[in-house]
């Protein structure tokens, strides 16, 4: 798999050289003035921490002749942002972070944007999302849980996440399905949110990403039960006690049968050239392979990711239709 | 004294010269973003941060929670020079502040407020430092029912104790909650009122209103007036600050009880704008003089002030001990302490001692430092009255639309901050207070989430407002505090079925 990456990556990188022939008497593209990074999403949450430690390494490793912005534009759940993207053609000094906001806002609240009519430029991560619950909790494994749920009336589980018709809600809708059990799904404003109400025992689930979570399992308050990805997660340093992240399990093996992952990628407006696509992507190939950013994706327990040009396009469309059939089964999408 | 030891371990930390010069730069910096208004200290921060990365975490986070500080100090000057609040905690404290000013006694009012601010700031510190683990798991017992039950006691303390009549004040709430609830709703998922407009998607910010309904709709009566100068030539000595003073210790009981109130309230998200409202009516319905309060009375300063900065300052420990921001600057700081390689939450008060009570140790000297700066600008910010109204309005407008367009980089809040204008000149004219409606800005979409957070699940009903000892204490003392008015009455009645006076019911008739 990786090898047939590797080759194709070779392909495409030839296939630009080739492309710079032709025009070499144009120099490469380089910023004259500063670099936007727009965040769709609060201060403080994943995103913004992102887009901070993106700014903090590239000026501490002079990956970009001019500084490095931060602007937050969080409104409805960042359709604030990535409007303001697609409205920006042709401007190649704005890059916005995304998730997969940019499935769920034009599904379930018909948000006129298109993803297609941005530029992407490569996906720097993957996020996982864990089956936590509070520590005092009686279960330790997936089968607990749903067994304990099934003694109880529909609905008596509270499973917190963040906001609704979400990356959060469409995984409870999918759990339920596939165990046959029924959560009462309490939407709230962030993901560290749904962290200390677990912890208060206001809610008894959480499937929050690890970076949501981490402080809370490091002091033992809470307990992760399995992680929605296909293989344990690969960071085998000892996070909370004697745990890793690599000991938790996969929730396949514990019988919910169901991978979900989120994407955090960065794309540049329409209308933008081929020689400023190139700067960004070997800005961001150098970025992430500064020490920074592979202490952040460990310390996040990020699953790293080299996704860029056509098979990130390729990516985006079958998580899309993922994303579009899930949301249609569970009643999210609107009419 | 296990705290005291790490107290002193951390201002080991502080004083060395590099750190001590961060402190003072942060102080001043703050003073001046939070004299802009709208600037504030979450843009302060927030711009200074990217400076901060190459240091160590404790010099950064000294030099960032200094600019916040300063700009807790910096947000009453407006508010009591010209009726404009700096910052949005600083609503109430326009309410006595600026007839102080215009009564002469701007220098009295500053002073009263910079004290207040350092007592809340303190005493909120102090908490911190010997409380701390114990806050911590006391803001973990707080579920989606609690923090309605908090805001539904704001509201309401709002409506029980407010001094316009009462239709208006629910008049304006409701337009409050009406403007809070457009954008994009947590609960069901989907969008309201934004009409196919992108500027709408974010909803209306409380700061570009604040700034459009407070300091606009001024300007404009100002101007109806032909640019009169309203705020008589201050006396300004330095002897001014002893004087006020030595009248503060009569007023002990106003300090500790906005304390307390801050130090309770700055735990929960959106804490320190509730508690300044809610130290401002109690301290006006607890006063012997209370219906001499929005006229000019030094407490009316003191009690929201006390309140907003002991608020403003136990913030930061859900911030640090839970890795909940509960303040717009605790968030951007949170963001900040990501980069500098420190993971807030329960373990960050063990693992990172140095950074933790150098922060601490930093928030005592910090304040102090301020204090000593503020008060010495007390003279220079009194007698920027003496300055012609007609020249410094401009400046007043232009300043206005800054800070309007900072808070998202947008022309179309610009606008809105006219718009809100116009509305708050209306209001004015009519009678209508403003208040209610911008708390109801603030708190209404919170409180709609909780409320309706609380209602979902087997368990949802109204009953759950009094399922434990904590909600049900608090969901009471909302309802008493609604029909104040009405349970005045009937106590007067009672007492009064023997004597002659009865009537004059919440007005503090019952003095002896």
């Amino acid at each position: 798999m990786l090898e047939k990456l590797v080759s194709k990556r070779a392909a495409l990188v030839a296939a630009c050289l080739s492309g710079f022939t032709v025009s070499s008497a144009m120099a490469a593209w380089e910023p004259t003035k500063p670099i936007e990074i727009i965040v769709p999403a609060g201060a403080g949450g994943a995103s913004d921490q992102m887009a901070r430690m993106m700014q903090a390494a590239i000026q501490n490793n002079k990956l970009s002749p001019t500084p490095i912005v931060v602007t937050l534009k969080g409104g409805a759940n960042g359709g604030e942002g990535l409007m303001d993207m697609q409205a920006s053609a042709g401007d190649p000094y704005k890059m916005v972070i995304s998730n997969s906001a940019i499935y769920t806002l034009p599904l379930a609240n018909k948000l006129p944007f298109d993803w297609r009519k941005l530029t992407p430029v490569s996906i720097l991560a993957f996020d996982n999302f864990v089956l936590w619950v509070n520590a005092n909790a009686p279960y330790n494994t997936a089968q607990e849980l749903v067994e304990a749920m099934k003694k109880e009336p529909a609905g008596a589980f509270k499973l917190g996440g963040t906001g609704s018709k979400r990356e959060d809600h469409i995984l409870a809708a999918a759990v339920e399905r596939i165990s046959g059990v029924k959560f009462s799904y309490i939407p709230y404003k962030s993901g560290g949110e749904a962290a200390t109400q677990l912890v208060g025992d206001h809610i008894k689930v959480n499937v929050n990403n690890p970076s949501e979570n981490v402080a809370v399992w490091r002091a033992g308050q809470v307990k992760a039960l399995c992680v929605f990805d296909n293989e344990p997660m690969d960071y085998p340093a000892k996070v909370a006690g004697d745990k890793s992240w690599k000991d938790i399990p996969t929730c396949k093996s514990q019988g919910i049968d169901f991978q979900w992952i989120m994407l955090r990628g960065v794309f540049l407006p329409a209308g933008v050239t081929p020689d400023q696509v190139a700067f960004y992507q070997d800005m961001l190939g150098k970025l992430v392979e500064t020490k920074e950013f592979k202490e952040y994706l460990e310390k996040q327990a990020l699953k790293p990711s080299d996704l860029k040009g056509a098979e990130m396009v390729k990516f985006l469309e079958q998580d899309e239709a993922l994303y579009k059939d899930l949301m249609t089964q569970s009643g999210f999408v609107a009419n | 004294m296990e705290a005291l030891d790490s107290l002193f371990h951390g201002f080991g930390v502080l004083l060395t010269f590099h750190n001590m010069v961060l402190m003072l730069i942060g102080i001043c910096l703050g003073i001046l973003v939070g004299v802009l208004p709208g600037l504030g200290g979450p843009n302060g921060v927030a711009i200074l941060l990217p400076l901060t990365f190459t240091m160590d975490p404790t010099s950064a986070i000294v030099l960032l929670s200094c600019i916040y500080w300063g700009a807790l100090f910096g947000g009453a000057i407006t508010s009591i020079l010209f009726n404009i609040p700096g910052e949005a905690w600083s609503v109430a404290t326009t309410f006595d502040g600026y007839p102080m000013a215009q009564k002469g006694e701007a220098a009295e009012a500053l002073t009263a407020a910079f004290t207040a601010s350092f007592v809340g700031s303190i005493v909120a510190v102090m908490l911190i430092t010997f409380l701390a683990p114990w806050i911590a798991s006391f803001a973990l017992r707080f579920g989606p029912p609690e923090f309605f039950a908090v805001y539904m006691l704001t509201f309401c303390s709002f409506v029980g104790l407010g001094k316009e009549a009462r239709h208006k004040i629910v008049i304006s709430l409701t337009i409050g909650f009406l403007l809070a609830a457009v954008g994009m709703d947590t609960v069901s998922g989907e969008l309201r009122m934004t009409f196919g407009s992108v500027e709408l998607l974010r909803g209306f910010d409380f700061l570009v209103a604040v700034i459009g309904l407070f300091g606009i709709s001024e300007i404009l009566l100002a101007m109806e007036e032909h640019l009169a100068f309203k705020g008589q030539e201050a006396k300004i000595r330095f002897t001014v600050v002893w004087r006020t003073w030595m009248t503060l210790p009569r007023y002990w009981m106003t300090l500790l009880r906005s304390s307390a109130i801050g130090c309770w309230l700055g735990v929960t998200p959106g804490g320190a704008i509730a508690a300044s409202f809610m130290g401002y009516n109690l301290a006006k319905r607890f006063s012997r003089d209370g219906a001499s309060f929005g006229k000019g009375k030094i407490e009316g300063v003191l009690a929201p002030e006390t309140a907003a900065h002991a608020a403003g300052t136990s913030a930061l420990l859900p911030m640090l001990a839970l890795g909940i921001p509960g303040s717009g600057t605790a968030a951007v700081l949170l963001g900040g302490l990501m980069v500098w390689g420190l993971q807030p939450g329960p373990l960050l008060f063990v693992e990172q001692k140095d950074f933790v009570w150098g922060l601490i140790a930093s928030m005592y000297l910090g304040n102090i430092a301020g204090l000593i700066i503020v008060l010495a600008t007390v003279p220079l910010f009194a007698s920027v009255l003496r300055v012609p109204f007609a020249t410094i309005a401009p400046m007043i407008i232009v300043s206005c639309a800054v800070g309007a367009f900072a808070v998202q980089n947008a022309m179309f809040d610009i606008w809105l901050m006219l718009g809100f204008g116009i509305v708050g000149y209306v209001f004015k004219k009519i009678g209508i207070p403003l208040a209610p409606m911008t708390l109801a800005l603030v708190l209404g979409d919170k409180a709609e989430d909780a409320f309706r957070q609380s209602m979902i699940g087997l368990d949802g009903g109204l009953g759950i407002f009094w399922s434990n000892k904590l909600v049900g204490t608090i969901s009471t003392l909302a309802l008493i505090m609604l029909f104040w008015p009405l349970i005045g009455k009937a106590i007067d009645m009672i007492r009064g079925s023997g004597r002659s006076a009865p009537g004059a019911a919440s007005s503090g008739s019952s003095r002896p």
